[in-house]
Parts: structure tokens; sequence; C-alpha cells
């Protein structure tokens, strides 16, 4: 049973991480304009 | 753009709407035809709300911004504060989805230990570990519910989130106290999974909500946002449009809106008032004719001296009627709550009289709440509130994979009742743009069609535009021409193998709109124009008959044009209705007890729009007709309406399926929790079963269109 002391640290921290990308992501305006983050893929940066 | 502009290190930031913006060109048309200007910083387009952001110095203003965008192609207006976009109902609902689905799955890892045999310490542990994710998700992830539960019943009232607050909050209560005395069972995972499911609905739902704006906003940005004004001096001033007074004389170029209602003083031009009427014809008015704000001048430059300004308007008149019948709709009840208004009160009586009846028999008050709590749990209406937006949600993307967009997830709950159809004419049950008479046409000799294609395509105004589009279709090619020259007001004239021809305004006028093709030496060739009944307009009308929906026809326009479509389709008519007799039409008919539904694309279709029980708009309609609609269907043929309605129909017979379903699944749950038999284990497993029934149900709307 001792392999769960580390086992349930590692899988809260793997889940918590991924949280926290989520909300960076909420916080930093990456759903502000999801139509246009889907268009912007075909412009194109050539100048 | 005139004068010099010296660098200035503070920027400042104006955010500019404009509606036109649809691609990812336009994106980076704006973007780069922006950002080399003099004096730009920076320009943003963000595409879900229509909007550039700009950050420029002092030395340019939201007016020189507008008018660099006019150049590139682009009408905008620079966004005013009290029209800021309102927030997302989905944004701030997604964070605690994302919080109570990570906790919901971790817990149930560690209750899966725990019903697996998990002993003595090792299950305290777990029990531990839950409470420390559990609770505070909880209390972060259940907010919304808690907000909307404590609203209802401060004002006395009940809702869907009252039991849901009263399970989750007893749950986890009840959940700390077995944990601290070391208990056997605790009910995180069982709290948390139901928020995590009732979180999924509500964003879907609110997804849907969020793709419906609000058509006043796009009604006030229609007026021009100011005006050139001539001052006592015959100096030129721009003139924000709130700060118009009556008296002023504004001078409007051709291409631009009027800011204000006025009469001519100086000047006569054409103005296409269709954002007003609907009629599509351009309207000529001379001085001493009044114009209105919104209007658009065609023609020439001219001078109008304001006599109603910013609220005065006929435009803000309009806006201020839609607002009154946006409303007027809002106080309608979606089924949901009409469910819970019977629901909640039923389960938190039977949780009340477990609790009694337990105690009645002898047991300990600590088992009779456990047995309380388990009925509240096992009752918590996770499918229910599945039920209504995941059914809405399927048909809709069903419905848009056919070409009609819903914005509102009620509002297939209202088409699904609707029994009387309001038809405008122009744009609605016709195409709403001139056409050439195809019989005429096909008389055409192929030197003739071939030549008229040819000038056609040399013009840009709107009978030769639809002239060559109609020809395109039949696949000949443009002769060459020479010495083409198109002449304002007349047409456009050639030369073609050395023989004068053209394609002009006829001889006369008259009221009918025609072209005239004239080649040298032959007899001129008159082409007739009229707008066109939308195909399938006959079949469509015979279906929504079918489905007992009685049509009448209400229109704008004049009662010569609107009789000549009546008699064609054979349904009543009523003509020359202005936007508030027909918001005051609708509002008579719902006051008799009919459910409405109005089909129309003009600004002047507005009011009646949002005064309807369901409303349903063209593609081409204007932007505030898009904007007051509930569905706007994107194809040509009208069949869309009765298909939609269909869908609606069907969409609310799986609704009230799912609820016999989730319904179902309490009746069978619900004694095995009174009779104390309902561990967590079982909890969990009859939510997420009854929850996956009614989403698999749902399911068969994939193909409500068809």
């Amino acid at each position: 049973m001792t392999i769960l002391l580390l086992l349930i640290p590692a899988a809260l921290a793997i889940g918590g991480f991924g949280l926290a990308a989520f909300f960076w992501a909420l916080r930093n305006g990456q759903f502000d304009d999801p139509d246009g983050s889907a268009a912007r893929i075909l412009i194109e940066d050539d100048e | 753009m005139t004068a010099l502009r010296k660098p200035a290190p503070a920027f400042e930031r104006t955010v500019l709407v404009v509606p036109s913006i649809h691609c990812a060109g336009c994106m980076s048309k704006i973007e780069r035809g922006l950002g080399a200007r003099l004096g730009v910083a920076s320009a943003r387009v963000n595409l879900s709300a229509r909007t550039v952001a700009v950050e420029h110095d002092a030395s340019l203003d939201a007016h020189d911004l507008v008018r660099a965008l006019a150049e590139l192609g682009y009408e905008a207006q620079a966004r005013r504060d009290e029209l800021a976009p309102r927030l997302s109902a989905a944004r701030p609902l997604l964070a605690p989805l994302a919080v109570a689905g990570f906790a919901a799955m971790n817990v149930m890892l560690l209750s899966v230990s725990v019903w697996s045999g998990a002993e003595g310490s090792t299950r305290d542990m777990f029990h531990w570990i839950s409470a420390g994710i559990g609770v505070p998700a909880i209390a972060f992830a259940g907010r919304p519910f808690f907000k909307s539960a404590w609203q209802a019943v401060r004002h006395g009232r009940t809702n869907m989130d009252v039991p849901i607050s009263l399970g989750v909050l007893i749950a986890t209560g009840l959940s700390l106290y077995e944990t601290v005395r070391h208990g056997e069972h605790a009910w995180f995972d069982g709290a948390l999974m139901l928020l995590t499911f009732l979180l999924v609905g509500r964003v879907l739902d609110a997804m849907m909500r969020d793709r419906a704006r609000t058509g006043v906003d796009a009604l006030l940005s229609q007026a021009a946002q100011g005006a050139m004004v001539v001052g006592t001096d015959a100096k030129l001033a721009w003139i924000e449009a709130p700060k118009l007074a009556p008296g002023m004389v504004m001078r409007v170029a051709a291409g631009e809106r009027l800011a204000a209602d006025g009469e001519i003083v100086t000047g006569a031009s054409r103005f296409d008032q269709s954002l007003l009427t609907g009629e599509s014809a351009p309207m000529p008015l001379h001085t001493g004719d009044q114009a209105l704000a919104g209007t658009l001048n065609l023609d020439a430059p001219i001078d109008v001296r304001v006599s109603h300004a910013g609220h005065d308007t006929t435009l803000a008149e309009i806006a201020r009627l839609m607002e009154a019948s946006t409303q007027s709709r809002s106080r309608y009840v979606r089924i949901a709550d009409r469910a819970a208004r019977l629901y909640a009160p039923a389960v938190h009586s039977l949780a009340a009289l477990t609790v009694i009846g337990w105690l009645l028999s002898g047991a300990s008050l600590y088992q009779a709440l456990v047995t309380g709590v388990a009925v509240l749990i096992i009752t918590c209406p996770c499918a229910l509130g599945l039920a209504v937006p995941v059914a809405q949600v399927v048909a809709s993307g069903s419905l848009m994979r056919a070409g009609i967009m819903v914005k509102d997830g009620s509002a297939l709950e209202r088409l699904a009742s609707v029994d009387r159809a309001l038809l405008d004419k122009t744009g609605t049950l016709t195409m709403g743009k001139p056409l050439p008479d195809p019989v005429t046409l096909l008389t055409l000799s192929a030197d003739e069609a071939t030549v008229a294609f040819a000038l056609a395509s040399h013009s840009r105004h709107p009978l030769s535009r639809a002239l060559a589009a109609s020809l395109a279709k039949r696949d000949i090619a443009a002769v060459p021409l020479s010495d083409v020259a198109e002449r304002a007001g007349e047409g456009v004239f050639a030369r073609w193998h050395g023989l004068e021809v053209s394609l002009s305004r006829p001889q006369g006028g008259g009221e009918t709109m025609a072209a005239a093709l004239a080649i040298e030496g032959r007899p001129v060739r008159l082409i007739p124009f009229s707008d066109r009944l939308r195909p399938d307009a006959v079949t469509a009308l015979a279906q929504l008959r079918q489905l007992g929906v009685e049509c009448s026809i209400l229109s704008g326009d004049r009662p010569t044009a609107v009789v000549e479509i009546a008699l064609a389709i054979g349904l009543t008519a009523q003509a020359n209705a202005r936007p508030a007799e027909k918001q005051a039409l609708v509002a008579r008919l719902r006051a008799s007890g009919r459910k409405v539904l109005m089909v129309g694309d003009g600004l002047n279709d507005g009011p009646a729009l949002a005064a309807a029980d369901a409303s349903m708009a063209p593609g081409s309609a204007s932007d505030v007709g898009l904007q007051a609609a509930d569905l706007v269907f994107v194809q040509d043929s009208l069949l869309a309406l009765p298909r939609a309605i269909r869908a609606a129909r069907r969409t609310m017979a799986v609704v009230r399926q799912n609820f016999a379903l989730a319904i179902g699944y309490n009746l069978l749950a619900v004694p095995l929790a009174i009779a104390g038999l309902v561990t967590p284990l079982v909890a969990a497993v009859a939510m997420s079963a009854s929850s996956l029934i009614v989403v698999g149900n749902s399911l068969r709307l994939a193909r409500a269109a068809k």
C-alpha cells in the first residue's frame, strides 16, 4: 500500500497541472475569439 | 487623413465594430491595411465579436479610423461605451466545469478503491483526500447553482437549482461528518459528478445562447456616427451624432448614411430606405422633402437641415420598439423550469417524509438523515438537467447542417407550438432583389444574349449584375467590346464589330423596372425586371398548412406590389404596415391566444420579429433582421420554414420522452432510497445510467431536419 503514497500525489499533480494550464488559457484570452483563432491559421505571413 | 502628424509616445485604444468581417481574408486585409497607416501601432481583429481593436497615437481619432476602414472596403463604427458587448453566458461556466470535472475524476478514482474493499485507516485516508479535493471544488463549481437557487428562494419561488443546491450541500455536509467519524460511506463523488453533469448541460445551453446577438446594438450602429455640419461661416466641421441638434445643416456625400432626420435644403438625390421600410427600390427625394436617419444617400451630395436628432429619430424609435418587444418575450418560461416547479416540491416533501418516517419507526436521527439525503441525491435532476439542452443542441446541429441556424435554445420550444405565421413580402417571400424575366431572356438570340452579357458584366449597377448572373448560367461567353463607357443614371454604352450597342434605362421609364438592350440596326429589346418569389414558396406554404400553421402576408410595401404576390400564392395580405403596426398585429394575435411565427428580413420587421413567439429570417436579411430572429435560414428555398417547424416539434417530442425516462428512473430508484438500500455506488451507477440513456435518446435527433 506504500505505493499509494507515491501514486496519489502523482495523479493529483498531473491532474492539477492540466487544471492550471486550463485556467492559464482562460485568463490569457485564449477563449476570447474562437472563430478568429480558427480562421487565423489561414492567413499567410509572407511579408 | 489630411493633417500632418507627429508621432506621439502615448497610445490610445479604440474598438471599432465592423459587421462585414467574415473570413481570414478580411482579417488579414484589415490588420495589414490599418497597421500600415501612419499613427497606428497595431490592429487586432476579433472575428467572434466582429470588432477591431486599434492601438493608435493621439493624432488619430475614431472618425479617421472609420474612414481608413471605408477605404479598405469595410463599413465600420466606433463602439460606443453604452453598447459594450454583453458578457458571454458560457465563459463564466467554463472554470466551474473544469474544476468539477477534475475533482469528480479524482474523487471517483478514490471511491472505486473504497468500493473495492479498502478498510480501516486506508479508507479514512481516501475519505480525507476526497474531502480535501471535494469540499473546495464543490464550493467553487456549485456557485452558479447556489446563487440562482438563493435568488429563487429569496423571492419565495423555487427552480431546478433549489433541489440541486440542497442535495449537494447536505450531501457534502454529511460526508464530512462521516469522514470525521470514520464512517463507511462518503458522498463527495456523487455530489461532484452531479455538478459536472449539470454544468455540461448548462454550458451547452449557454453556448447556444451566446450565438444570439442583441438586435438593438446592431440597430443603433446603423445610423451614421456623425455628420459634416455647415457652420455659419460656411466652414465644414465634423460633429458626432449625439451632439447634433435640430436646425444644424448637414452635408451628406453620396454613399454616406444620414445621422439624423431632416429636411433637404439643397440638392436632390436618391435614397436607399430599405433599412427603414423594406422597400428595395431607391426613393428619389428633392429640396423640401424629409430624409430619415439610417437611410443611405446614393447619388449626389445634399444639404439637410436637422429636424430630429439622437433619440428622436425614426431609427431610434424602432430601436425602442424592439427593446420593449424583447422584454415581453423574455417572460417566456422554459419547459425545464416549468418541470422544476412541479418536481422540486415533490422531491422535497418526499425527502422530508422519509426522514419523519424513519424517525417514527424508531431509527436514530443520524440514520434518518442519511436516508433522507440518499433520497435527495438519487432524485437530483441530473438526467432532467440534461433532458432539454442535449436534445436542443443535437437538433440545432442537425438544422445547421440543413442550412438553418438556431440562435437560441428556447427558440425550438417556442417554434414547436406555433400555429400562425406572418410573412413579410420583400426579401422573405420574394428574393428581395430584381431579377430579369426568364421568358424574355429565352427569346433573346445568341448574338443578343452574348452582347447583353458583355455589356452587363461591365457595370456594377444592380440590374446589370442580376442580368449578368442570370446569363452566366446559360453557358455563353462574353464577346469583346470596344469603347466601353458607363454613364451614371443612363447605362453602359460600347461598340461591337463597329455597331453601337447599349444597355440602358428605357425611354419613358414608368412603373416597371426594365433595361433596354439596343444593337444598332436591330429593334430595341426590353428586358423587364421584377422581384421573384423564392423557389418552392407554394409547396412550402402548403406544407405549413398541413402542419396546422395559418399563413398571411404582412408587408410595408405598396398595396399594388403586395396584391400581385398575394394572388400568386393564394394568401391574404396586409400592405403598407409600418414597423409599429406590424408589431401591434403580432401583439393582437398573441393576445387572442395564437402562437405567432414572424418571418421577415428588414429593419422594419425588427420589432415584429422581436415581439413574435418565434421568428425566422433569411440569410440575406439586414443585420437587424438577423439579430432579432431566433432562426436564420441560409438557402434560397422557403422549404426551410416547414422543415424547421417539423424539427422543432420532433425535438419537443424527444424532450418529453427524456422527461419521462428521467422520471421513470426516479420511480425505480426512489423506493430503494426510501428503504435505505442506496449506497453511494448504487447512486453513482444509477445517476450515470439515467444520464446516458437521456443523452442516447437525444442523439436520435441527429437527423431531425431531414
